[in-house]
């Protein structure tokens, strides 16, 4: 068969395949939005972007309910969001088998938090599979939509950034179409109201006992004994990290499913060793676990709680080892990340600072406003929080209203705004709420959405109406900018901010980076003319900087946006040819 | 054979992806175990990035620690700067001379280090330091960089150069293939400073 070098998630996105998967409803969120995209090519599954996470887990579990093979994945936080549905699922159990994805994201490479969403299968009473590599991606979708069958539950797949994002061997299979599974109406299993909820939990516990049992002897926790005193229990990336410090100095406890854990398994694994080691990342799940059941084990005293582990840092605290680097005798200076030259969300940044608002700010792009130069977000908590907290703000003081404003993207309005702004017409504060509509799901690397006007496949979608939903919501005085412009958003905002009633400003331009926005060629500064003021720095646009005292634009990023022209007093910067 | 490892990094956008995409399936079609771990998300977008690429007969891990490297890839200078403290005693470093002011520096909060070429040199690394912007503006765009830089990287790796060629072939689109041709050779053929 043929061998292909896949990310994590594209192989599990081939385990859908292969397992006869039909339905896809997920929500974008790294490190897991490749899953869904890969997924969308494959004809056989009909896959979408759900406008959150909660709609796709219901989605993809009424397809499982009606008969259909169905899946949906989001990251950590994701997970909060779907929390509801995925607590009842657990009652409801499945008819065609049902895999619900989680990925995690240690050392916070894109999120806004560090949680361990292991706690969430043992909350839920759902099975949970965690594989350590790209082939075990494949295999352990497949598997757990056959064991989603066997036990008549949803499965949960956790993964962490390094398995999502790494490139590793996996040898593809052929699909195995699987029929509709009948439906036939149940309403003792599939309607729950407290009778028949408490019938269902008793079903849910009995189910996890067997999930026990079957642990203890399944292929997916291996043991590898090379006589040494010194065992290791691990699961996922840990297990990788171990190999290459440990190789076979040590005996492994390597278990595939993290939810529920073999009691016996571990106790006889650990009973060999003179040291057990548990290596995890994030939370002691498994250590607290072996805890519970008398075996004492090292974990969290010695390793951290915080960011990612690597082999030098089990090679270092198991073996006392570390390789010599070579560094410099300078400061570096860090690199953060920075909106792109030519980004929508710049200007409407720049006028907001002129405004000396306070700023609610919220997840995507444009949460890079925080950074200086622009520095102009004030709170950033999860997806839709802007226009709440906003409303908050407002009630507690209601001298807030002409000095703050909430931003927030159109991905996230559709996720999680709506119903905030909502609560701000319903409830009544005078809150200006902007959307900044740059017509893509930017952040997670440019995903449709509701309101682009296309679906995951590019075919065309019905687009959400901001202007009439905020009419139909009750919000009367709704404004469009072009961010572009740079007086005309700061004008348009104050006016809002003095409106003795709430309004919703779209900040309308579609993102620097899509293919069909059409660049002009870069600006030059005409250094006759630049007096070295640095006022066009204050923009922040990464395509400008200061040459021998004067502004000089890289022309290898400058998309010609014209935004640091009206900053310039002395006409310096120019259109280039 | 025992793994090796390869960083490439350099400044979110500037196609590092793809060079990493490049070399694991070059690497790939020499029957080694390879893996490469990538960087999406938040850094992407003008940050500081890098991937890892390993191979030999088993890999485990697929991140690279500090001290690990047996070659960096760099495409800008500061980012060579920044992850030398990852190469290995021995390795050796190639980097783009290109310089690409991080906003701290932009804003004047922080100072681009000066001489960085002389100081990584006096460590006793082995440098290669190319100006592979302008191979890639030679070969018709500011965006092949990425590929001018894997030529460099293949003189100093032992493939055979058709393997580079058959791999850019199969990897980049057909529209851009002539200029990422051209970008290799002229990447290949440099001596470095
Ligand atoms: C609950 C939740 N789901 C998903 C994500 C991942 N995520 C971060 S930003 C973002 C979307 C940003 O899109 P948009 O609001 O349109 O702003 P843009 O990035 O385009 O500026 C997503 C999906 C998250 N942080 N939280
Ligand atoms: S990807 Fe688009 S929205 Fe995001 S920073 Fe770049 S230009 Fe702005
Ligand atoms: S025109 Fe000015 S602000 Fe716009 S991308 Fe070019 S340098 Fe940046």
């Amino acid at each position: 068969m043929e061998k292909q070098l896949l990310i994590g998630n594209e192989a599990i996105a081939r385990g859908l395949y292969e397992a006869g998967c039909r339905v896809v409803s997920s929500y974008p969120g790294t490190p897991s939005t490749e899953v869904t995209e890969t997924a969308a090519a494959y004809p056989e599954i009909y896959c979408e972007w759900s406008p959150n996470e909660k709609v796709g887990v219901e989605t993809a579990l009424g397809a499982a309910i009606a008969g259909a093979r169905a899946f949906s994945g989001m990251k950590h936080v994701g997970l909060n969001v779907a929390a509801d549905p995925l607590f009842t699922s657990s009652y409801t159990g499945i008819n065609a088998g049902m895999v619900i994805l989680v990925a995690d994201d240690p050392g916070m490479h894109s999120s806004q938090n560090e949680q361990d969403s292991r706690h969430y299968a043992k909350a839920a009473k759902l099975m949970m599979l965690e594989p350590s590599d790209s082939q075990e991606c494949k295999d352990y979708a497949k598997l757990a939509f056959t064991l989603s069958e066997q036990f008549d539950t949803p499965v949960m797949l956790r993964l962490t950034t390094r398995v999502a994002h790494s490139r590793s061997l996996v040898e593809l299979g052929d699909r195995e179409e699987v029929a509709l599974h009948p439906y036939v109406k149940d309403t003792d299993k599939y309607v729950m109201m407290p009778g028949r909820a408490k019938k269902r939990h008793v079903i849910v516990e009995n189910r996890v006992e067997a999930q026990k049992h079957w642990a203890e002897t399944a292929s997916i926790n291996t043991v590898e004994d090379n006589g040494s005193k010194i065992g290791v229990i691990c699961a996922g990336i840990s297990y990788q990290y171990a190999q290459e410090a440990l190789g076979d100095k040590v005996n492994y406890l390597k278990l595939g499913c993290v939810y529920p854990l073999p009691e016996k398994l571990i106790q006889g694994f650990s009973h060999h060793c003179e040291k057990v080691y548990v290596l995890e990342q994030l939370d002691p799940f498994l250590e607290e676990y072996c805890k519970t059941i008398g075996v004492d084990v090292i974990g969290k005293e010695v390793f951290t709680l915080q960011g990612e582990y690597s082999q030098r840092l089990i090679r270092k605290v198991v073996l006392g080892e570390e390789y010599p680097t070579t560094s410099l005798d300078m400061a570096i200076p860090p690199r953060p990340p920075v909106l792109c030259a030519g980004c929508p969300h710049r200007g409407l940044f720049y006028a907001l600072k002129r405004l000396k608002v306070t700023v609610c700010g919220d997840i995507g792009c444009y949460t890079l406003g925080a950074s200086a130069p622009l520095g102009m977000i004030d709170t950033c908590i999860c997806m839709g929080a802007s226009v709440s907290s906003l409303h908050g703000r407002n009630k507690a003081n209601p001298e807030n209203e002409t000095k703050s404003v909430a931003v927030i993207g159109d991905s996230t309005f559709i996720h999680s705004g709506i119903t905030s702004l909502i609560d701000i017409a319903y409830n009544h504060s005078n809150s200006t709420v902007i959307v900044l509509d740059n017509s893509i799901t930017g952040m997670t690397g440019h995903q449709e959405n509701p309101t682009t006007g296309k679906n995951i496949y590019g075919d065309p979608a019905t687009a959400v109406n901001l202007e009439a939903l905020a009419h139909a919501i009750g919000i009367h005085r709704v404004r469009v900018v072009d961010p572009y412009q740079l007086k005309e958003c700061e004008d348009v905002i104050r006016e809002e901010l003095a409106a003795e009633e709430p309004s919703l400003v779209i900040s309308r331009r579609p993102c620097a980076l899509l293919k069909y926005v059409k660049h002009n060629p870069p600006m030059k500064v005409d250094t006759d003319k630049c007096v070295g003021c640095k006022m066009c720095q204050k923009i922040g646009c990464p395509a400008l900087s200061i040459r021998d005292k004067k502004s000089c634009i890289d022309f290898t990023q400058c998309v010609g946006c014209g935004v640091c022209t009206q900053l310039c007093k002395f006409g310096a910067i120019v259109e280039g040819k | 054979m025992e793994t090796k490892s390869i960083m490439i990094v350099g400044v979110g956008g500037q196609g590092t992806l793809l060079a990493s995409r490049l070399l694991g399936n070059a690497l790939l079609s020499k029957n080694y175990d390879v893996k490469v771990s990538e960087v999406h998300g938040m850094s992407q977008r003008g940050g500081s990035v890098v991937t890892y690429v390993k191979y030999g007969s088993k890999v485990a891990s697929p991140i690279v620690a500090l001290g690990e490297a047996d070659l960096i890839l760099s495409f800008e200078q500061l980012e060579a700067a920044r992850w030398l403290p990852y190469l290995k005693k021995g390795g050796t470093i190639i980097t783009n001379t290109q310089k690409m002011d991080p906003m701290p520096v932009v804003m004047g909060a922080a100072e681009y280090p000066h001489d960085i070429l002389d100081a990584i040199r006096a460590k006793g690394v082995n440098l290669v330091a190319v100006d592979a912007l302008s191979m890639a503006v030679q070969a018709g765009s500011a965006k092949a960089v990425n590929v001018a830089l894997i030529g460099v990287m293949a003189r100093n790796m032992d493939l055979e150069k058709q393997v580079w060629k058959d791999t850019i072939a199969a990897t980049v689109p057909a529209k851009f293939l002539e200029m990422n041709e051209k970008a290799f050779e002229l990447g290949y053929a440099s001596q470095g400073e």
